[in-house]
């Protein structure tokens, strides 16, 4: 490696790290003073706590003065439901637009692909209205039902783009075999999609658990709230209860964290096939 | 094992015809074998048997009944693919009896025919291995063997050697060949190559631009090609044409003439003088010499050493190039003037339109 070389290859990771820094910072700040004394969060807010400073006052509060667990099993719930289900309909629905032609596929194709770049939050009025009369207002059934339809464009979108680099001999090998059409889709395909199929789960799950803005206008009573909206009942207009609120923001993070370790080998190999062969 | 009747086959997109009015009929347990140009179709018509493509107009019977409307699954074939089409996420066992779960192939059943298929095939010692662990002959192996287990009517190969290096498509073309005699089926074979077209048919289907020039035994097709483009098509290195006219007819044989070639007498059969003719030599029945029916000269510009044989490449006077095949150590010298002769039964001639003039020399 010459010195030119040297030089380069340290000033981009020097670009790196400090990118990493600025996304990890304020992430690593809420974990580190969730496990403080309130007094510490406000005097030192930048040092990690020590023997001094060391506490589960935060932690303690979230879970005897709200029902944290019950919002949490909504989250994973919503999330959890949505993400199967955009990645059934996802991975069938991309499937169909590629595999068949069939009138009206380029419309439909095309009209998935709005979806792509209309924001779903334009439509929030007509949503909740749509909720109301169905009588799902204040369910978690409200909340699946939008999140698969945000979710759903841009998994098609991916989806299909990875069909495609399956080649059309095993299909056609399989239709000589005689396997029937839903299970060559099932028992081809589909296991030849992992990778893909990882990408668009990380892509559905971290907006929809993260999501404040449905949960909001879609659910009012205890029983429905999310991780993100119940977090809110901390933050009072006139006294924040911060070690409360870090504490459960914190236990917020943490299941985007573990999925994403979880499905990260997959979702590499997902981002980078079909850049080298 | 079946028949094949192809009727009037047609496939068009949209203003491309890619194939036109092709009628071919299959015996039961013979090995056919469909060979042209790229392009020129024969992938279609076999993925149309297969059921794969479907027709815009014509019949396909197998084993004496109309397939037209019916799925590949159905028909009767099983199709091995250039790509072999393996499931990468199965394992070889799997990947042979995972098109006869959906079939009502009972377990017991499934597993003595992919015992047997792998017997036949050498795949025992592959049976648990995937498609990645493999070389590409075994794939290949592997692709067969998925073929056979599904005991077919029809089998249809697509370009099933293309894939493989120079020494294992000789080895697996035998392979090939072998398992035509053990199971007598009925094979449809398409290929580029005209050397596996010739070594492993009983009869080759010549295609061309979306028809079939010419079906015939290999060496039919050798020795009497119907017209130019299978003259030109089988034999390598190609024949070698030249332009020819009818000077004059005598006590019915014709007189020969052209500008590359000295003058041939022919018997007149059909010919009328003035008529525009091609004459086709092959290289290898070209010789050194001075006495023959058919005579060109040429200087020598290049000469390919092959071993058994080398190919001197010739100068004509008319300025074009012909071929021609020398045997043994002696090869001309580049530069040299030489006279290549050729006996009659081997002078080919064709008429203005392409085909081959019975001229009563064999």
């Amino acid at each position: 490696m010459t010195t030119e070389q040297r030089a380069r290859s340290i000033s981009v990771h020097l670009v790196l790290i400090a990118y990493s820094l600025l996304a990890v910072g304020p992430i690593l700040l809420v974990v580190m003073n969730s496990f403080k004394v309130r007094s510490a969060i406000f005097g030192s807010p930048l040092a990690p706590p020590d023997t001094s400073t060391f506490s589960l006052i935060g932690y303690e509060k979230v879970f005897r003065s709200s029902h944290i667990l019950l919002y949490y099993s909504n989250s994973l719930i919503v999330t959890l439901v949505s993400m199967a289900l955009v990645l059934l309909f996802g991975a069938m629905a991309a499937w169909a637009l590629t595999e068949y032609r069939f009138r009206g596929s380029t419309v439909l194709a095309l009209f998935l692909s709005i979806g792509i770049m209309v924001p779903i939050r334009l439509g929030s009025v007509a949503i909740l209205n749509m909720m109301r009369s169905a009588g799902l207002n204040d369910t978690l059934t409200a909340l699946v039902l939008v999140y698969v339809a945000q979710g759903l464009p841009m998994s098609i979108f991916i989806l299909s783009e990875f069909i495609q680099q399956i080649p059309k001999d095993l299909r056609d090998a399989a239709r000589c075999d005689g396997v029937p059409e839903i299970r060559i889709f099932f028992e081809v395909v589909a296991p030849l999609l992992r990778p893909a199929i990882a990408t668009v789960a990380v892509f559905t799950i971290v907006p929809i658990w993260n999501d404040l803005w449905f949960p909001l206008i879609l659910t009012s009573s205890d029983s429905t709230h999310t991780v993100t909206l119940g977090v809110q009942q901390f933050l009072g207009q006139y006294i924040t209860d911060w070690n409360s609120v870090l504490a459960a923001l914190s236990m917020a993070i943490l299941p985007v964290v573990v999925i994403y370790v979880i499905l990260s080998r997959q979702l590499i190999a997902g981002l980078t096939s079909g850049a080298v062969k | 094992m079946a028949n094949l009747r192809i009727e009037q086959l047609n496939k068009r997109y949209g203003a491309t015809t890619v194939l036109n009015d092709v009628n071919l009929s299959i015996e039961d347990g013979e090995f056919v074998v469909l060979v042209g140009p790229s392009g020129c179709g024969k992938s279609t018509l076999l993925r149309m048997i297969a059921g794969l493509d479907g027709a815009s107009g014509g019949d396909i019977h197998i084993a004496g009944k109309l397939v037209n409307t019916l799925a590949p699954a159905e028909r009767g074939i099983a199709m091995v693919f250039q790509s072999y089409a393996l499931y990468p996420h199965m394992n070889v066992r799997k990947n042979m009896t995972f098109g006869l779960k959906f079939t009502g192939v009972p377990p017991t059943e499934r597993e003595r025919r992919v015992a047997e298929a792998a017997r036949m095939l050498r795949l025992e010692e592959l049976l648990e291995r995937y498609p990645r662990d493999l070389s590409g002959g075994q794939r290949q192996r592997v692709a067969i063997g998925r073929a056979i287990v599904r005991e077919p009517e029809v089998f249809l190969f697509d370009e099933p050697l293309s894939n493989l290096d120079a020494a294992l498509r000789v080895s697996t073309r035998v392979e090939i060949a072998n398992l035509h005699r053990l199971l007598k089926s009925t094979i449809v074979y398409v290929t580029h190559d005209q050397v596996e077209a010739m070594t492993l048919a009983d009869r080759i289907v010549v295609m061309n631009k979306g028809r079939i020039e010419q079906v015939g035994k290999p060496l039919d097709l050798y020795y009497e090609p119907a017209n130019l483009f299978v003259a030109g098509f089988i034999g390598s290195p190609a024949m070698n044409f030249f332009e020819a006219k009818v000077e004059s007819i005598e006590g019915g044989r014709a007189r020969v003439t052209g500008a590359a070639f000295r003058g041939l007498d022919v018997a007149a059969a059909s010919l009328s003088v003035g008529d525009t003719l091609t004459v086709g030599v092959r290289p290898e029945h070209l010789v050194r010499g001075e006495a023959g029916a058919f005579a060109a000269e040429g200087i020598v510009e290049l000469v390919e050493r092959l071993g058994e044989a080398s190919f001197a490449y010739l100068r004509r006077v008319d300025g074009r190039m012909f071929v021609a095949e020398v045997r043994g150590r002696q090869t001309p010298a580049p530069g040299e003037t030489v006279t290549l002769v050729a006996a009659s039964p081997d002078v080919h001639i064709f008429d203005a339109s392409g085909l081959r003039v019975a001229t009563g020399t064999r």
